[in-house]
């Protein structure tokens, strides 16, 4: 269990179904989850969450439509510090840019371009849907003790985070050639998997996340 | 990378299992949220929920069935029968369904699969095809196989994937309930012709069938109902005997 005074913000801008993920954390956490669309609630949080489902450009629209969000963001997670974590599209716009339909700025936090999947073989599917294995090396991130490299999430996207930095690329999985499963830096993680639908793994996660303070090993 | 995902299907009307799953410890067998736990605790890859009540002013059990499965189960759940509007699709994901899966709507009017891409991304919208073999071909049909359309089962796959469908859940109407296996050659033409991933349903009665619908018909995923419900095969049976057969699936 995530320890007392963990005060989770997941962020609702209304990009898909922000139950499942509200249940996850409270299933993980024992104290307070809140899930807002104000961002003075930012300020009280001890953690931060941006989830997202669908297209690139329609979730940064979203989130651009709620008044203050993404400056009352970049206050509490660059400024304050905060440990964020970004889910999928919340992931996906910590990138400097996205590609899928046509080109939108991301927040930039972590250097790199949100393009199309291209596996090497072309009979691979896209969306890449389902549960992969994650490779890793152990021991790099607090988020990921207790892992062990090959442990299974669960994805689901088209997309994914090319990042310019290969030491901000924490997690990645094969599909027809490497995709990337997480990135980070500093005080701020975001998983292209689902930890909420990720059963076992993703509570043990989303745990490791709220016991997290944001600091590095 | 990438396992096959092994999925049970549960048909609920009226917000109660139809043909649910004889586990003697269940303290009621006929709740659908007792049935996904004993699935989530088992390790599917997902689930697959199939409402098949069919008065209207019923249906809003199955949003009471998707949301309390989403307060105790954290895997993705996929929902279908009677979608057939924007609004059905908005009710179910936020009960805390993560897919919905479109079929006679989408062939009453495809553009609103295309639509429902749209407004919630391809990710959540499956299309449900129940084919059927006629003269030389493949045939869509509806109203559990009863109803021809005329509608050409490859060329309409490969619509409903330009239209944004993220998915297709392919049921052989030959097939189904035969436990005779998955129609394989209906299910490779499909899961050669569109870019997405297949879901083969329909035949299941053993554990070979399974193995034959991926290394076979190429599909993605398969689904059963009758070998999970009847506790003929268990789900860490059948992945232990997928992944002995050199499909590799998820064991942890």
């Amino acid at each position: 269990m995530a320890p007392k005074n963990s005060k989770t913000v997941i962020i609702d801008y209304g990009s898909g179904n922000l139950r499942s993920a509200a249940k996850a954390f409270e299933h993980a956490s024992v104290e307070d989850v809140s899930v807002t669309n104000d961002p003075a609630a930012l300020q009280d949080a001890s953690h931060i969450v941006l989830p997202g489902v669908g297209a690139y450009a329609d979730c940064k629209a979203g989130l651009g439509s709620v008044p203050g969000m993404i400056e009352a963001l970049a206050e509490q997670v660059i400024d304050q510090k905060k440990p964020f974590l970004g889910i999928c599209v919340g992931m996906q716009l910590m990138a400097t840019l996205g590609r899928e339909h046509g080109e939108t700025d991301g927040f930039n936090w972590i250097e790199g371009e949100v393009v199309e999947i291209e596996p090497a073989d072309a009979t691979l599917k896209i969306p890449h849907m389902g549960w992969n294995a994650l490779e890793f090396e152990a021991g790099t991130h607090p988020v990921l003790q207790g892992f062990e490299p090959g442990a299974h999430a669960y994805f689901v996207h088209s997309y994914h985070f090319a990042a310019a930095n290969d030491d901000q690329v924490l997690a990645s999985v094969d599909y027809g050639g490497p995709v990337t499963a997480m990135v980070g830096r500093d005080n701020m993680i975001g998983t292209q998997f689902h930890p909420e639908k990720s059963q076992q793994f993703g509570l043990a996660f989303i745990e490791n996340f709220l016991k997290w303070n944001g600091e590095p090993l | 990378m990438l396992k096959t995902r092994i999925i049970p299907c549960l048909d609920v009307d009226k917000g109660r299992v139809v043909k649910g799953v004889n586990f003697v410890d269940l303290i009621d067998a006929g709740d659908p949220v007792e049935q996904a736990k004993v699935y989530d605790a088992a390790g599917a890859d997902e689930l697959t929920f199939l409402d098949i009540t069919a008065s209207h002013e019923d249906r809003d059990t199955i949003f009471e069935v998707v949301a309390e499965t989403a307060e105790h189960c954290f895997m993705p759940v996929t929902v279908g029968g009677g979608v057939r509007t924007v609004d059905d699709i908005r009710k179910l994901l936020l009960a805390g369904a993560d897919k919905v899966s479109i079929n006679s709507a989408a062939i009453k009017n495809p553009e609103f699969v295309q639509e429902a891409a749209l407004k919630f991304g391809s990710q959540c919208i499956v299309v449900a095809i129940d084919a059927k073999r006629k003269s030389d071909q493949f045939e869509i049909f509806t109203h559990g196989g009863r109803q021809e359309t005329g509608i050409e089962a490859i060329g309409w796959a490969e619509r409903m994937a330009d239209y944004g469908a993220g998915e297709i859940l392919l049921t052989s109407m030959d097939k189904d309930g035969t436990k005779s296996g998955f129609d394989i050659e209906l299910t490779r033409a499909i899961a050669d012709a569109v870019p997405i991933p297949v879901i083969a349903s329909g035949g299941v009665g053993t554990l070979d069938h399974m193995v034959e619908g991926v290394t076979e018909g190429h599909a993605s995923a398969v689904l059963a109902a009758s070998i999970f419900h009847f506790g003929t095969y268990s789900i860490q049976e059948t992945k232990a005997y997928m992944q002995a057969a050199g499909v590799p699936v998820r064991l942890e």
